[in-house]
Order: C-alpha cells, then sequence, then structure tokens
C-alpha cells in the first residue's frame, strides 16, 4: 500500500507532458545576472567588483550571516556590473553582472563524467562543503541546506527523507534528475545522512513515477539504511510538513520546525548539488528546469546556468516567435508550478538557484471565472491539507478581523492553493487568505 | 514588450462550479421525476412543469428588476428548487397553489436573505410548509384524477402489489403515516392496520401513490443518493445519520410494545423521509460544513422527526425537523474541526 497524508488534499491532472524529454545541456548566455538574493535569509555580499575577471565556479559573494549562502560564478568572463537588476518579477535585486567570455572553469573542479563512490569525507567535512558550496533547497523555497543540517538543541534528527514527490503538475525536472542521475542523488543523500549523525534514509516517491520508484529500489536494495516509500499521487505531497505525515505519520505543529518530529527533509536534487559539491567539488552553479505547456512543441528540460535570461529558456523550447515575442496563444508564464509558482512579468529577469521549470499557460487554462456567491459547500474545507477552514478565514480577511484570524491559526496556511483550486464558485480564498496570513506573522514578530 | 496575465497561485482550477454541482442534483433527481411521471402521467407533469418555470422565471425577474443585478438563473439552483418543491407536492396540487409554493419558495425563504448561499431554510420545504399550513385539504389530497400512464399493464409479479393484483385506479385518503397514527390514537394496534391496509414495503421501495410525488418510489431516491455519492456531490455523513437515527428510535419503541408502534422499516420507507435525508437535508446553505456539525444535524433531523410522528399532531415530519435543525446551522458552524497541531503522535 502506498503512503500518503491524512488530511484533505486534491487531485490535479499531473500533466507530466515532459517526463520522457532527457535533460539536454542549456548553451551558455552572453551575459548572465546573478541574484544576491537566491536563498531565504540574509542577501549574499559581493567580493568581486565591475571588471574583475571570474571563472566558472569562482566565489563572487560571501554569505551575510549564518542563514544565508554563498553566490559562485556561473560563466566565466569580465564581471560587467555590480548594481540591483529586476528579477522575474521585475523587483531590483543587488545581483552581479557578467559578460562571458568562453567557459573556463575553476581547476579544482572535477568536470570528468565518471561517478565517484566512494565517500573519503568526513561529516564535518561535508558539512563545511556544503555551507561553503552555496547549496539551498531545491524544491522551492531555497532554504540554505546547512542550516538544516545544523543540529537543534533538544532535537534529535531520526529520518532524513529525500523527497522525490514532485507533486505539482507540469514540472518533471526532479524525475529526470531521478531517472539520469540516480547514484549521484543517493550519494548526495548518503552524506547528509552522515551528516544528520546516521539516520534512518527514505526517499518518497509518488506512484506517477513508477520507474523512479523501481530505480531507485534497485539501487539501495543492498543498503539497510535506506528505505524507497512509494506515495499515491495527491497534491500537495511534496509539501514538507504533508511528506513528513505522509512518510512517517507524524505531524508538525504550528510554529515548529519539521525536526521536531525527528525528520529532515531534503529535495533530491538538492542531494544531487551536494554530491556535485562535495565529490565534484563544483559549487551550486547549475540546476535542472522543465518548459513546459500543453502544447506538445514547447516540453522540454534543460540543465541551465544560474543567472540565464528567463526568455532564452522560453525562446529555445519554441515557445516564442523569431522576433522574440511569445506567440499570442500563451498568456501568462509562471515560474515553478502552476499550484504555487508565481507569474513571471519580466521575462528578462534571470534565472535562480531553485528555479525548476517554467508553465505556459493559454488563456482557457488559466484565466479566473467571474466569482460567485459562497454555496456553503465546505469543498475548501475538505481539500485544506492544514484543517483550517479556508471560507471562514476569507470572510474574516474581508473583514480585517485579525484576532479572530488568529484564533483560526491563519498562520498555519501553506499556501497551497488547494481551496481556491476546488472553489465552485471560484472565490479567491487564497488571496485574502494569503494577505491576512502576512499581516498576522507581521503582527506577530511586532510583538 | 509581450503582455502577460498577471495573478497570483494558483494558476489552474478544478471543473467544480455551482452550475455543474446544480446539474449533477438535476440528474440525480431524474429517477424520482420519472416515477412520479410514469404513476401519475400529465398531472404529475403539470405540478413539475408549473413548479419549475415559476422558481425560474420568479428569481430571474427578482434579480433583473428588483435587485438589478445580473441574472442568476444560469447556475440552475433555481431549477432544483422547483424540481424540489414539485416532489413535494401531492400530484392533485392546482396550479396556482404550485406558483403561490414559487412565491414563497423563491421570494420570501431564497431572494429576501440575498439569494443562493444567504439563505437559513431551505426554500422548497419552507414553500412545502406554507402550502401544508395554508391548504390543508389540498396538500393532504392524494388522488390522482387521470394518468395517461395507466398502469395497467404493470409487469411486476402480482403478489408484490396490493390485495387486488393490480395497482388502484385513483387512491384517495391517508398515507400509510396518516393512517397509523389516527388508527392508533383511536385504539387501534398495528397488527390490525396492517390487515386492514395491506402495508406492503415492496409497494413503497418501487412505487405507491399515496403521498406528494418524490415520495412515490424509494428505489428512485436511492438512486439518485448513489448518483450523488458517485459524483462527490455530497458526502454521506447527514443522510447515513438520519437514516440510523430514525432506524434505532423506532426500533426502540417498537421492541418496548410492536402492537402501539410501527416497525423501523416501515418508518424509513414512508412519508418524505429518505426524499428529506437525501435531497433536502444535504442542501449546502442550509447544512453544516464540519463533518462533527453534519452528525449533530443528522441525528437532531432524525430525532425531531419521529418525535411528532410518534407523538406530535402532524402525521409526518420531516420537513418541520429539517427546517428546525436549518435554524440552528449557524450554531453547529461554530463547532471548530480538530487543529492540526493537536494531533502531534510520534507514530
Amino acid at each position: 500500500m502506498s503512503k500518503t497524508f491524512s488530511i484533505g488534499g486534491i487531485h490535479p491532472k499531473d500533466s507530466k507532458f515532459s517526463r520522457d524529454k532527457s535533460i539536454e545541456e542549456f548553451p551558455i548566455p552572453k551575459r548572465v545576472v546573478i541574484s544576491m538574493n537566491q536563498h531565504l535569509g540574509m542577501p549574499a555580499v559581493p567580493v568581486v567588483k565591475k571588471g574583475d575577471t571570474v571563472k566558472t565556479g569562482q566565489l563572487i559573494a560571501e554569505p551575510a550571516g549564518f542563514v544565508s549562502a554563498p553566490v559562485h560564478a556561473s560563466v566565466s568572463g569580465v564581471v560587467a556590473d555590480v548594481a540591483p537588476y529586476p528579477d522575474f518579477l521585475g523587483k531590483k535585486v543587488l545581483s552581479v553582472v557578467i559578460d562571458t567570455d568562453g567557459d573556463e572553469w575553476m581547476e579544482t573542479i572535477d568536470r570528468s563524467p565518471e561517478i565517484k563512490h566512494e565517500i573519503t569525507a568526513t561529516p564535518k567535512e561535508i558539512f563545511k562543503i556544503i555551507s561553503d558550496s552555496g547549496i539551498v533547497g531545491l524544491g522551492g523555497a531555497a532554504f540554505p541546506t546547512h542550516v538544516k543540517l545544523t543540529p537543534l538543541e533538544g532535537m534529535k534528527p531520526e529520518f532524513l527523507i529525500l523527497n522525490g514527490a514532485e507533486c505539482e503538475p507540469y514540472l518533471t525536472s526532479d524525475y529526470r534528475l531521478m531517472m539520469e542521475h540516480a547514484q549521484e542523488i543517493l550519494i548526495g543523500g548518503e552524506m547528509m545522512r552522515r551528516v544528520l549523525g546516521d539516520v534512518g534514509g527514505i526517499i518518497g516517491i509518488e506512484e506517477n513515477k513508477p520507474k523512479a520508484i523501481e530505480l531507485m529500489k534497485r539501487l539501495t536494495a543492498n543498503y539497510l539504511q535506506w528505505e524507497v516509500v512509494p506515495l499515491k499521487k495527491r497534491y500537495p505531497q511534496g509539501g514538507e510538513k504533508q511528506l513528513i505525515d505522509a512518510v512517517l505519520g507524524r505531524k508538525v505543529p504550528s510554529f515548529s520546525l519539521p525536526i521536531s518530529t525527528g525528520a529532515v527533509v531534503q529535495n533530491v536534487g538538492t542531494a544531487y548539488a551536494v554530491y556535485e559539491a562535495v565529490q565534484k567539488h563544483k559549487p551550486l552553479i547549475t540546476n535542472v528546469l522543465t518548459v513546459s505547456s500543453s502544447d506538445p512543441s514547447v516540453q522540454k528540460n534543460y540543465r541551465f546556468r544560474i543567472g540565464t535570461p528567463i526568455r532564452e529558456f522560453l525562446s529555445a523550447a519554441g515557445a516564442m516567435d523569431k522576433e522574440g515575442h511569445l506567440f499570442q496563444a500563451f498568456v501568462k508564464v509562471v515560474n515553478g508550478g502552476p499550484m504555487m509558482g508565481k507569474p513571471v512579468s519580466n521575462l528578462d529577469g534571470p534565472v535562480m538557484k531553485s528555479t525548476s521549470g517554467f508553465v505556459l499557460f493559454t488563456e482557457k487554462e488559466t484565466k479566473r471565472q467571474e466569482e460567485g456567491d459562497c454555496i456553503r459547500c465546505s469543498k475548501c474545507f475538505q481539500a485544506c491539507p492544514m484543517r483550517l477552514q479556508p471560507y471562514l478565514l476569507y470572510q474574516l480577511a474581508i473583514a480585517g478581523r485579525t484576532e479572530e484570524l488568529d484564533e483560526n491559526r491563519v498562520f498555519d496556511c501553506i499556501e497551497c492553493g488547494c481551496c481556491l483550486y476546488s472553489c465552485p464558485a471560484h472565490i479567491p480564498l487564497l488571496d485574502q487568505i494569503r494577505l491576512a496570513k502576512n499581516i498576522s506573522l507581521k503582527n506577530k514578530r511586532k510583538k | 514588450m509581450d503582455k502577460l496575465l498577471i495573478s497570483p497561485a494558483p494558476h489552474l482550477h478544478s471543473k467544480d462550479s455551482t452550475r455543474r454541482i446544480m446539474r449533477d442534483v438535476i440528474i440525480a433527481l431524474m429517477p424520482s421525476v420519472l416515477v412520479s411521471v410514469y404513476f401519475a402521467g400529465l398531472s404529475a407533469l403539470l405540478v413539475l412543469v408549473v413548479s419549475v418555470a415559476g422558481c425560474v422565471l420568479l428569481e430571474h425577474l427578482i434579480v433583473r428588476y428588483l435587485m438589478k443585478k445580473k441574472t442568476t438563473v444560469k447556475d440552475l439552483s433555481a431549477v432544483v428548487t422547483g424540481i424540489l418543491l414539485a416532489l413535494n407536492l401531492p400530484v392533485s396540487s392546482p396550479w396556482w397553489m404550485v406558483l403561490i409554493g414559487c412565491v414563497v419558495a423563491i421570494g420570501i425563504a431564497k431572494m429576501t436573505f440575498g439569494g443562493l448561499g444567504h439563505n437559513l431554510f431551505n426554500p422548497a420545504l419552507v414553500a412545502r410548509v406554507f402550502l401544508l399550513i395554508s391548504f390543508p385539504v389540498q396538500m393532504t389530497n392524494w388522488t390522482v384524477a387521470n394518468s395517461i400512464f395507466r398502469p395497467d399493464k404493470w409487469e411486476l409479479p402480482k403478489n408484490l402489489l396490493g390485495a387486488q393484483g393490480q395497482l388502484p385506479d385513483a387512491s384517495s385518503g391517508a398515507t400509510p403515516l396518516g393512517i397509523i397514527k389516527e388508527g392508533l390514537a383511536n385504539g387501534m394496534t398495528m397488527e390490525t392496520l396492517s390487515q386492514q391496509h395491506d402495508f406492503s414495503y415492496w409497494h413503497m421501495l418501487f412505487g405507491h401513490i399515496d403521498g406528494s410525488m418524490g415520495e412515490a418510489s424509494v428505489l428512485a431516491i436511492l438512486a439518485g443518493l448513489l448518483y450523488l455519492l458517485f459524483r462527490k456531490v455530497i458526502r454521506p455523513v447527514i443522510p447515513l445519520s438520519i437514516v440510523i437515527t430514525v432506524a434505532l428510535f423506532s426500533g426502540i419503541l417498537w421492541l418496548t410494545d410492536p402492537s402501539q408502534y410501527a416497525d423501523p422499516l416501515f418508518h424509513l420507507l414512508t412519508g418524505g423521509l429518505l426524499l428529506g435525508a437525501v435531497f433536502m437535508a444535504t442542501d449546502y446553505t442550509t447544512s453544516p460544513m464540519s463533518p462533527l456539525g453534519m452528525i449533530v444535524f443528522g441525528v437532531g433531523i432524525g430525532i425531531v422527526t419521529m418525535v411528532i410522528r410518534v407523538w406530535g399532531a402532524y402525521p409526518e415530519g420531516v420537513s418541520f425537523a429539517i427546517l428546525f435543525m436549518n435554524a440552528l446551522v449557524p450554531l453547529l458552524n461554530k463547532i471548530k474541526p480538530f487543529p492540526y497541531q493537536k494531533e502531534v503522535s510520534r507514530g
């Protein structure tokens, strides 16, 4: 029996059209814009200045504190600018701009294709390399990985869960990575498992990826410390709290870290990055993304250099005409999956460490329907994986009743979008709840 | 510059819509509609057509010209109310009485509160109770005036049918519930009553004409229930808790004295119990939203129904019971779900 989380959830069509498209090496762009704000926490501080020559993999920014991460050059060339540049939302963030010149890598980086199985580094060394390589959670939140691997007082890690659920429709980058680099992911996972103190290792994969489940099962067959857990197809299974519930049957309390249940969750992509960093000395400068849509000619998986303009992927994937305009059928570009991704407003914005893909939608697919009256069907309540009452939170949010919002745990909302997805009256539940939640959290911080 | 559509996540939506839900309810009501037309012919069709047309037209006029908004009849909820109202009336209802029912259901019970989703009471039931109190004679006259589909060629085995071996041409008089209410009050026992009146459970299951249109066939209602469950329009919580409560309540009474109380099956198959449990009590707007609230709601309906049936003045109590519990829904909605964080467990 496959496992799954116990509360709420929905079953959107998985639309994983690009699942059988191998990862293609994306060409190096003429210019990259590398944001200093690619992780949760304090933005990194640039250590290069205009005119400097940098090699691929060279450190260009240092972390600004413990909850922060360094940034490395994804190409070799000359630093053209260190200044605020607009990201995919059009918001200006401090960035290092590099004009590409060839592709000269740091000598320390091992670029050979052989898989290095033997783990020689001690857990302490592994931890140091992870934090020096700028590795962040590649599942979407971009939380610095070394912070999650740091022991907290009174909390004993028992399990490392590798997240291969990839429950967002359309996205296939994690799946391709598991199919093409399963061994590396396991080696990276094994190293994190050792850092956590020889805890149990679990890989959670949804049932709609049977080949990945089979492959991982075969590779871990001889390792008692590893277990592959097949999961039912259900959104938001890849959410940290839902995954822990699905795999271990433990629930993360409000305002608590997942580690309070004894579980540390890392994305499979992160495990791959850890492998590259420790075994190949390669910092986090590349990642894999999916470009997908319901149009069969626009369905690709690419390995990209961080800082490449979004426009280039859309153009290469076949979503743009020769003049570089999106085909008219596509009205929306989503950065990430369709359930939680943000809409791109600046196509010239760069891709980041944790970019997982771009999904293009036609008007018919994505345009919101006219809002009707609530018929109190309670479908939003049935769909909510955090057992909140979205209809109630929505009304309280509109009325601005902050105290009652807190009583009804608005802060527990994980913004998965299940409520809005299920609402037959097309009421913008999550829009209002998201606002109310941010106000609630701000008030909490003030206190 | 490319024109990009910007709206927050989620960027997809399920196919669900209010109209789709209402359409499913209409489909689920079709077996009951067809059975009533089969048994009573044109007169049933007339009641249905007047009721649906009246409800839809009235809602359109009110929204368009009184509230001055875009018409809402496209969501099909007025059609559902129209069909439910018709199924709650006797076949012999005069057209003007049906129209009065429409005015009460749509005009008073629904639109006065602000339309779909805002009403406190089930519109069709408010209309039914209004008519029951205002026109007691017409509302308890179960005579079938004429039927174009005379069930002369009824093909079920004869032993399933009434004493005459065929369905009566026209039936007048009380419903089974009315018969036992009066009979027991006059000091008769269940045994003599069933000998005199030949209550056939098979009759009740497949179709009988004593009662309002929608009560005609329990099987048709169950077919509708299966469809609603299959399409996930409703959850079984409310119908189940009503049925179980009624079965337990009547079962205990029956066991204490079978001569004075009807058995549980009798109570489940008669009157509008299943029609109410499946189609009226499950109305989203007028029922609670949390599972626990739904259970309390269903149990409440079961108890009130049985109290009225056994000790009340009316032979039938489902309508009153549902309306009574409707009034408690805002309170029941205050029942909070078990919070997520209270469930921390080390499994």
